[in-house]
């Protein structure tokens, strides 16, 4: 056994260390070359990470040689290294985009981007509740600066409201952890999932209620329905490489509502079984509802995707809300297709916009794109996919998520909502497409040029598409393991508790 | 003592989210500290109160948990810095929009208001 696991935390942490040390610091080229090694360093490492756990089963790391529950574990099962791949590939993405010239709007991008990366790798990895709460400071702290970065007004005023926010819900995550703390008396996820059932009758409704808060808080990153007002403001205001980095931020959200609404109060907790699921089920749907009507309603591509994104977690949130191993399942498929692909659409918009003058990405009459072909080949297979159409990976999503919820009651409410969002996704696209596209006045002027390094990194993101159709059989039967994974825990709580190896 | 102790607490949050519902950010940024002073009390009571209880063993006759100890400390760390980030973004907020509401724009309301009572003060 190696030091695999801490991989994904250790190099970007070192990383961004390195990149603010004298030899590379005052460079944008060395912070450039550096930093993406230093990416596809990590992919590497996060795809043999995930390889490892598949073959061998899930990989405890101890840090520190203190064994749990009193020590600090991370857990690499097959979720968790899943995620890690995902962010690893995004993130690679994003990285690439911003050397094309958006990382020199702002001092420090590459080391505030790889603390980030370190952050949504922690709370991926983490197998302890505190430290769950210390990653997201990571991650969100990086977050703050990032947003901001390449200055401007309307990035200062997204990010006060992003800010306070996240402060608060920080705080309500601290109060949820002391009452989580005060009654069962652990932090380490499994072994709160064992003593859950043992509350006695007092401790159960204090327990209750700090779950419930802990659902306010990751509802809040997931963008799940009264809370996802920051949402669609702050992705449209930042740059392009950060808001496709954020379209990972808000499955931290929906993973940990997975992570810790099915392991801890899932089905085996007795009294306390499934106390999120009456409030996931109407709000997902209310989310996906407000969701297609944001998408309507915007008025620049960036807000449409802002608004996609809220509709994918309002997706994800059903699927999660239907507590079977299928539909995690779709749910897990899901959120390979719809971080990578939302990613891709911001980084569309943003070459649109730097190609259309004033009118940068609104849906208005604007002079023609000089390299229109290549951004509308790309925005038509990005249209498609987040969509779910045929033939591309948001169809199989979708029809799994759908599938998944054969023979429930909720069949009556799911179906509809989710297929009258999607049409409600399809015509605002659809719209979006005719716009930018046909409805032109005007020569195009032909100083804009696109920069190699923008294009490989979208057609990257995109070709993810595809590829989870024709890989779909090996991907699926890997999310229906880690599904059973999650949902019959026993086993691996048992060999965690007892056997921590290091 | 826990009585004591859970008003103190109760207060601290109370007047903690009532200002951070206030319109401007110097207001919220003072209601987000009193919010963490709060959220470190709780999480230490969380370990149960006891008076003359080391977190050391064998130094007194009873000893107390100490991983809230530890908990807090982390807690209060990043209580800090996330403080020191959003006293600046206020700053910085008040710098790019003019003026220090947390919307960048005095709402409509408050500012005939404003200026009535400015006329009362001339």
């Amino acid at each position: 056994m190696s030091h695999l696991p801490i991989l994904p935390i250790l190099l970007p942490m070192l990383a961004a260390v390195f990149m603010l040390l004298p030899p590379l610091s005052n460079s944008i080229t060395r912070h450039r070359i550096f930093a993406v090694s230093v990416m596809v360093l990590l992919v590497v490492a996060s795809a043999l990470l995930l390889l490892t756990s598949h073959q061998q089963g899930t990989q405890i790391y101890v840090l520190g040689g203190w064994q749990p529950p009193f020590g600090i574990t991370l857990v690499a099962d097959r979720i968790s290294t899943m995620m890690v791949l995902l962010t690893s590939v995004l993130g690679l993405c994003a990285q690439l985009y911003a050397c094309a010239g958006d990382d020199k709007d702002g001092m420090y991008f590459h080391p505030l981007f790889m603390f980030q990366i370190m952050g949504v790798n922690g709370a991926f990895l983490t197998g302890d509740v505190f430290n769950l709460f210390v990653f997201f400071e990571v991650l969100l702290i990086a977050s703050y600066a990032l947003l901001i970065h390449g200055g401007g007004k309307q990035k200062t005023k997204a990010n006060v409201h992003y800010v306070i926010l996240n402060l608060v819900g920080s705080s309500i995550f601290l109060f949820a952890l002391g009452i989580l703390y005060g009654t069962i008396g652990s932090l380490n996820i499994m072994d709160m999932a064992n003593k859950v059932p043992l509350l006695g009758e007092h401790e159960q409704a204090l327990a209750k209620s700090g779950g419930l808060l802990l659902l306010v808080v990751f509802a809040l990153k997931a963008a799940l329905l009264p809370l996802h007002f920051w949402l669609p403001k702050t992705y449209a205001a930042a740059s392009a490489p950060v808001a496709a980095l954020f379209a990972i931020m808000t499955k931290v959200g929906v993973y940990s509502i997975l992570r810790v609404h099915t392991t801890i109060f899932g089905e085996n907790a007795g009294e306390l079984a499934s106390i999120a699921i009456p409030w996931l089920w109407p709000l997902s749907l209310l989310t996906l509802v407000f969701g297609a009507i944001g998408v309507l309603a915007s008025p620049s591509l960036r807000l449409t995707t802002a608004n996609l994104v809220v509709v994918s977690a309002g997706t994800l949130m059903l699927a999660i809300a239907m507590q079977r191993e299928a539909a995690t399942s779709a749910a897990l498929y899901y959120i390979l297709h719809t971080t990578l692909v939302t990613g891709a659409l911001f980084l569309i918009a943003d070459l649109i916009s730097k190609q259309r003058g004033k009118a940068e990405d609104r849906y208005v009459i604007a002079r023609k794109m000089n390299h229109s072909t290549i951004i509308g080949i790309a925005f038509f297979i990005a249209a498609l996919t987040v969509v779910g159409l045929p033939p591309l990976s948001g169809f199989v999503g979708k029809i799994l998520i759908l599938q998944a919820a054969e023979g429930m009651a909720e069949i009556a409410w799911v179906w509809p909502v989710v297929l009258l969002a999607g049409l409600a996704c399809l015509v605002g696209v659809s719209r979006a497409g005719t716009t930018i596209f046909w409805r032109s006045a005007g020569d195009a002027s032909s100083d804009e040029s696109i920069s190699k390094l923008k294009l490989t990194a979208i057609a990257l993101l995109l070709v993810a598409s595809p590829l989870l159709v024709v890989f779909g059989g090996p991907i699926i039967e890997f999310t229906d393991l880690a599904a059973a994974e999650l949902h019959r825990g026993s086993a691996v709580i048992e060999s965690a508790l007892e056997g921590g190896k290091q | 003592m826990e009585a004591i102790y859970a008003f103190c607490v109760g207060i601290l949050t109370t007047c903690g989210f009532f200002l951070v519902l206030r319109g401007r950010t110097f207001t919220v940024v003072i209601g987000l500290t009193l919010l963490s002073y709060a959220v470190n009390l709780f999480l230490f009571a969380s370990g149960r109160l006891k008076l003359d209880g080391a977190a050391v063993l064998g130094r007194s006759a009873e000893y107390s948990d100490p991983l809230p100890q530890a908990l807090v400390l982390t807690a209060i760390v990043i209580g800090f810095a996330m403080t020191a980030f959003v006293v600046i973004l206020a700053m910085r907020s008040r710098a790019d929009q003019g003026n220090d509401h947390v919307d960048g724009q005095i709402p409509e309301q408050a500012t005939t208001r404003l200026n009535i009572s400015d006329k009362r003060a001339g």
